[in-house]
């Protein structure tokens, strides 16, 4: 018989049967667990990458990584962790300064540095995968999908001889920790030079610094991110998270809290979603975050086309 | 006299934007307590003047000096209102927000901002009737709204030097009254002013000093000696004919005068 294109919702399958027992509700809560990290880290960060008119920064950066994971484990001759970590915000800074220089140094406009500088970082990734790194087990395609379903497989960390959990949870828990307090502390320098960098100056920042601070921000997010859920869901929670809550609110604090309950939404609807459907969790959740956009726009108070239609927002204010 | 360093001193100040020279050799001192307009025509570098002082564009040759010491030094005593186009507006902050900016240094960076610094922001407003707006966001404002914030934002500075760029244009009635308003009560503080004009109709009503641009430095000094038809053409050239009109009432050129100008063109 031929599977039907969508498979029967079946409520006890979806919902129950994933922590029906001690060992499914660990093997799932890890991976709802380790997308709200990600979607959390990366929407805080990404409100400040949005309204800084970067948004692609973020799709750069994670694809401008590909040739210093390459060369770590050319170096190293192995995969060893730190070296691969660090080979990869090193490079994705690289790609982001690059950007930054060809955008202020050349006649080229911003989004054509963007392109130009991004794909030929993963181009030349690629290039050195495929001249030496046939064994690196590097797979240009995991690195752009991810697969969140296998964070429980992967090894424990252990401090002192006690396990504290997979390995990719707890740095992705390190990260967010780290975001949360570097958005909060430097809030203002941020929000200054995000809306006006000749204020920002005036007031004796240092703008390039800041900007720098923020870019290994992004960088480190992303790093720790991608290899668990790739960069396709980087990428859209980077932009998602406060591009929604800017239809509901027009405040920077607001937006950036709303991030906590958009990454529970989109976490536990991405993970429903992919039960159901038996297909990618990561691509459930960006499915999710994109429903969510969609109903922002049409209900939020802010300019979505209720507002806009003086005629349909009566119909609504009646009902 | 000589004590305190003047507010803002140029010197030989010359700039280009890719190779394309925007200002030759200007030579400029701003003494305390005065109120001075820079006008000249459609790409004559008054913004670039504006901008250079500040640091953000790069000068080729000369100096500039704001309280005797170098722009990067002694930015916390310039309050800069720059043009309405430069920030944008659909950013998520309110009034408010945008005018406690303008105290984050006083507040410090790192502590939460004060019932001082919040009332003073609120004061701010007030000054240009701007308060009943203080919580909606920026982009919800009209044009003139949104210069009375920048307005606003400056003042919550409390500098010692202010530079505007441009904050008359395309503004209400209304805003611009507020706006001269508290420019002639800054002065009256003792701050100094440097402000970019584009209107030749008002600016020998609201300023009492003129610069006049045009690449180079045309003239400066007192209105009454500056605004002379002479020198506006000298700066304007050519396209002064549009204005020859607004000029000769301000300037208070008399009837025979221009007849005696017919003449001389005629021969």
């Amino acid at each position: 018989m031929k599977e039907p294109f969508i498979r029967d919702f079946d409520p006890i399958d979806t919902f129950v049967t994933p922590w029906a027992t001690a060992a499914d509700a660990a093997w799932n809560g890890q991976i709802v667990l380790m997308g709200f990290l990600v979607c959390l880290s990366c929407g805080l960060v990404g409100a400040f990458i949005v309204v800084r008119r970067l948004a692609l920064m973020g799709d750069a950066i994670s694809h401008g990584i590909l040739p210093g994971l390459a060369l770590a484990f050319i170096v190293m001759q192995s995969r060893a962790l730190l070296p691969m970590f660090f080979g990869a915000c090193l490079a994705g800074l690289l790609c982001s300064a690059c950007i930054e220089w060809l955008q202020r140094k050349s006649i080229l406009k911003p989004d054509a540095a963007l392109g130009l500088t991004f794909t030929s970082f993963f181009a030349l990734g690629v290039l050195l995968i495929s001249l030496h790194g046939s064994n690196a087990h590097i797979d240009p395609d995991c690195l752009l999908y991810g697969e969140i379903g296998l964070i429980p497989l992967a090894e424990n960390l252990s401090i002192a001889g006690f396990d504290i959990g997979s390995r990719p949870l707890i740095s992705m828990l390190a990260i967010t920790i780290l975001v949360i307090l570097a958005l909060t502390i430097f809030y203002r320098q941020l929000l200054v030079s995000s809306f006006d960098l000749t204020l920002a100056k005036t007031l004796g920042l240092r703008i390039n610094l800041i900007h720098f601070g923020l870019m290994l921000l992004l960088a480190l997010t992303i790093v720790s991110a991608f290899e668990a859920v790739g960069v396709i869901l980087v990428v859209s929670m980077l932009i998602f998270p406060s591009v929604t809550a800017a239809f509901f609110f027009t405040r920077m604090p607001v937006i950036l809290l709303c991030s906590i309950p958009l990454s529970v939404i989109y976490s536990c609807g991405g993970f429903f979603l992919a039960r159901w459907l038996d297909c990618s969790i990561a691509g459930a959740m960006v499915v999710v975050a994109f429903l969510c956009f969609v109903c922002a726009w049409v209900i939020g108070s802010q300019g979505g086309p209720l507002q806009r239609a003086p005629h349909l927002r009566r119909v609504v204010a009646e009902s | 006299m000589t004590d305190t360093p003047s507010p803002l001193e140029i010197h030989d100040l010359t700039v280009s934007y890719q190779r394309k020279p925007v200002l030759y050799g200007i030579d400029l001192v701003v003494g305390e307590g005065s109120l001075v307009g820079v006008i000249g025509p459609n790409g004559a570098g008054k913004s670039t003047l504006i901008k250079s002082i500040m640091g953000m564009i790069p000068h080729n040759g000369g100096w500039v000096k704001i309280f005797g010491k170098p722009p990067g030094k002694s930015c916390s005593r310039v309050g800069y209102v720059p043009q309405r186009e430069s920030v944008d507006w659909d950013f998520p902050v309110s009034v408010l927000d945008v005018v406690l900016m303008g105290r984050y240094n006083h507040a410090g960076w790192f502590r939460r901002v004060g019932k001082k610094d919040r009332r003073i922001a609120c004061e701010c407003l007030e000054k240009v009737n701007m308060l009943p707006f203080a919580d909606r966001q920026i982009g919800k404002l009209s044009g003139g709204q949104q210069q009375r914030v920048f307005l606003a934002r400056a003042l919550a500075q409390e500098s010692d030097l202010y530079l505007m760029d441009e904050p008359f244009a395309g503004v209400d009635a209304v805003t611009e009254k507020a706006i001269i308003e508290v420019l002639r009560e800054l002065k009256s503080q003792g701050k100094s002013l440097v402000v970019v004009h584009h209107d030749l109709s008002t600016a020998r009503e609201y300023f009492d000093q003129l610069v006049l641009l045009n690449m180079r430095l045309i003239a400066v000094g007192k209105v009454e000696d500056t605004f002379t038809r002479d020198l506006l053409q000298k700066t304007y050239g050519g396209r002064l004919t549009i204005f020859t009109e607004v000029a000769d009432q301000s300037a208070g050129i008399r009837e025979y005068d221009k007849e005696r100008r017919s003449v001389s063109s005629m021969e």
